[in-house]
């Protein structure tokens, strides 16, 4: 590696690497066609490839590779929820990211800073004292912190006693991390295309042929497509493109506003989050403040920003950093978030025999990213549900089964 | 600014309104099966075009309909919720079933 890297440095002419397979005809079958060409997308077909040997494989993507929601998150990955099923999903996936880069040979710059949650209520201290209790319980890092170690940790922040939300503790939590977003849908694109999956950009799926039960094809603007089976992992559009399939889903669709400051020197170290401010913030390594906070006040297909969501985002973010007060904004966007009732995602079986969904990623998808290719490329390998993934499945809404995180996400909604 | 035109309190900035969910016409409570109910209450149509949707006015605390784009954000009108609930609910529980002689087909 080190003799490659020196060759391409006194190269003259630097050439690119072709990472992805280019633009073909569509065939006529394939075994698997994903829907989504995102880091669900992706990573489902490179794991069945790399693991499973399945490589008659199709990821359709109406734009291009990582354009979604893959592309507006706020890269936040962390694992302090609070039910047992979440705790469990979300620890395994930590666990990939810190391997990621190594897995499929692409550098994610993966940075485990950690994340630091404020309360500002006794109500949310006893709640961080449960979640900190089941994490423990169950092997994530997360522990209670006191103002003291808060001011320590994170010297900028604005601990005054006379704000209008005084901070009274935190819930410190060690894996948390943050990565670069986009790298992880060219690592998996990268490593799946190499192994013979066909990545189809611009290629939209309109239709979807089901047939007693089974799906049988899908048509897209490019063609028909008769396939073995589907997979869909189109987090923003998981309503519309299930419809197709005759399959209707427990979500609302809103619009999340993030934006993004001017860079300033390292002075933020962990990921900062406020449930009671609807505020989350970390600094990124080019040095930038993230600034994220909860979904729009109603649900929307469109990434449009607003002003009011950037007074409430802006205003949060000042209460906790004043210094921020100076900075100038460099740009503000959304994503669409697939909002369930209880704040969990929507995973395997569907009422279509041979269709798969990945679908209800809310305001939680780019963390749960390596485990759901992992354990989705299971699922349409060996047709068997992982145990890991058997809470999440849609029918748990017939059995009043939710797992509720809605006090674990990182601004409340 | 944003503007949603209350049916009674006429054009007010949005930030004064909740939206409420998807209007969805309800299932007999007395007869739906299990899992009817369920989709009643959890699952929604979540249109990318034109819905009915539930917005109360937070001031006044008056609920009332609108019909918008979730693309486009466009409010194509707004309603008052009398439009389509002509009379009341009843959610007295089911009666107790009285023994009938002869089978039901």
């Amino acid at each position: 590696m080190p003799f490659g890297l020196l060759k391409y440095g006194l190269n003259s002419e630097y050439p690119g690497q072709h990472h992805f397979n280019p633009a073909t005809e569509l065939k006529k079958h394939y075994d698997v066609v994903i829907i989504g060409a995102g880091g669900h997308g992706t990573g489902i077909a490179y794991h069945l490839a790399k693991y499973h040997g399945i490589t008659n494989v199709a990821v359709l993507e109406k734009n291009y590779l990582g354009s979604g929601n893959t592309a507006r998150n706020t890269a936040v990955i962390r694992s302090n929820y609070l039910t047992e099923e979440g705790v469990t999903f979300y620890r395994e996936s930590v666990k990939l990211w810190q391997d990621l880069s190594n897995e499929f040979n692409y550098n994610v710059m993966m940075e485990s800073r950690g994340q630091l949650t404020l309360a500002h209520s006794d109500a949310a201290i006893r709640s961080f004292r449960w979640r900190a209790e089941v994490n423990q319980h169950m092997g994530v890092r997360s522990e209670l912190f006191d103002r003291q170690q808060i001011a320590e940790m994170v010297p900028n922040l604005n601990m005054s006693e006379d704000s209008r939300f005084p901070i009274m503790g935190g819930l410190w939590h060690a894996d948390g991390a943050t990565a670069r977003h986009d790298a992880v849908a060219w690592g998996y694109a990268k490593g799946a295309c190499e192994r013979g999956v066909e990545l189809h950009q611009l290629t939209e799926v309109q239709d979807i042929e089901v047939t007693s039960g089974r799906v049988t094809a899908v048509k897209t603007n490019r063609g028909r497509i008769e396939c073995g089976c589907v997979v869909q992992a189109v987090a923003g559009a998981s309503s519309v493109v299930a419809k197709m399939a005759g399959i209707p889903l427990p979500i609302h669709s809103y619009p999340l506003q993030a934006l993004v400051t001017q860079p300033y020197k390292p002075i933020l170290t962990p990921h900062v989050s406020s449930p009671h401010l609807h505020v989350y913030t970390h600094q990124t390594s080019r040095g930038e403040f993230v600034i994220g906070g909860g979904s729009d006040p109603y649900p929307l297909y469109n990434t449009r920003a607003t002003l009011d969501q950037r007074e409430t985002l802006t205003a949060a973010a000042l209460e906790l950093f004043p210094f921020l007060a100076q900075a100038r904004m460099l740009r503000q966007w959304a994503g669409t978030t697939d909002m369930t009732p209880d704040y969990s995602p929507i995973m395997g079986l569907s009422p279509v025999e041979n269709y798969y969904l990945d679908a209800g990623w809310g305001t939680w998808g780019f963390k749960a990213t390596p485990i759901c290719g992992k354990t989705m490329a299971e699922l349409v390998a060996t047709k068997k549900v992982p145990d890991i993934i058997k809470p999440f499945e849609l029918e748990r809404f017939y059995k009043y089964q939710q797992i509720n995180e809605a006090g674990a996400t990182a601004a409340s909604h | 600014m944003k503007l949603l035109t209350c049916p009674l309190n006429g054009p007010r900035n949005i930030s004064e309104f909740t939206y409420g969910g998807e209007y969805h016409p309800m299932p007999d409570h007395q007869q739906v099966s299990s899992r009817e109910w369920v989709e009643h209450v959890f699952f929604h149509d979540n249109n990318a075009g034109m819905v009915i949707e539930w917005w109360c006015h937070s001031a006044s605390s008056y609920w009332f309909l609108a019909e918008r784009n979730t693309i486009s954000d466009k409010v194509l009108r707004t309603f008052p919720a009398d439009e389509i609930f002509k009379q009341r609910i009843d959610f007295n529980p089911v009666p107790e079933p009285t023994p009938t002689t002869e089978g039901e087909s």
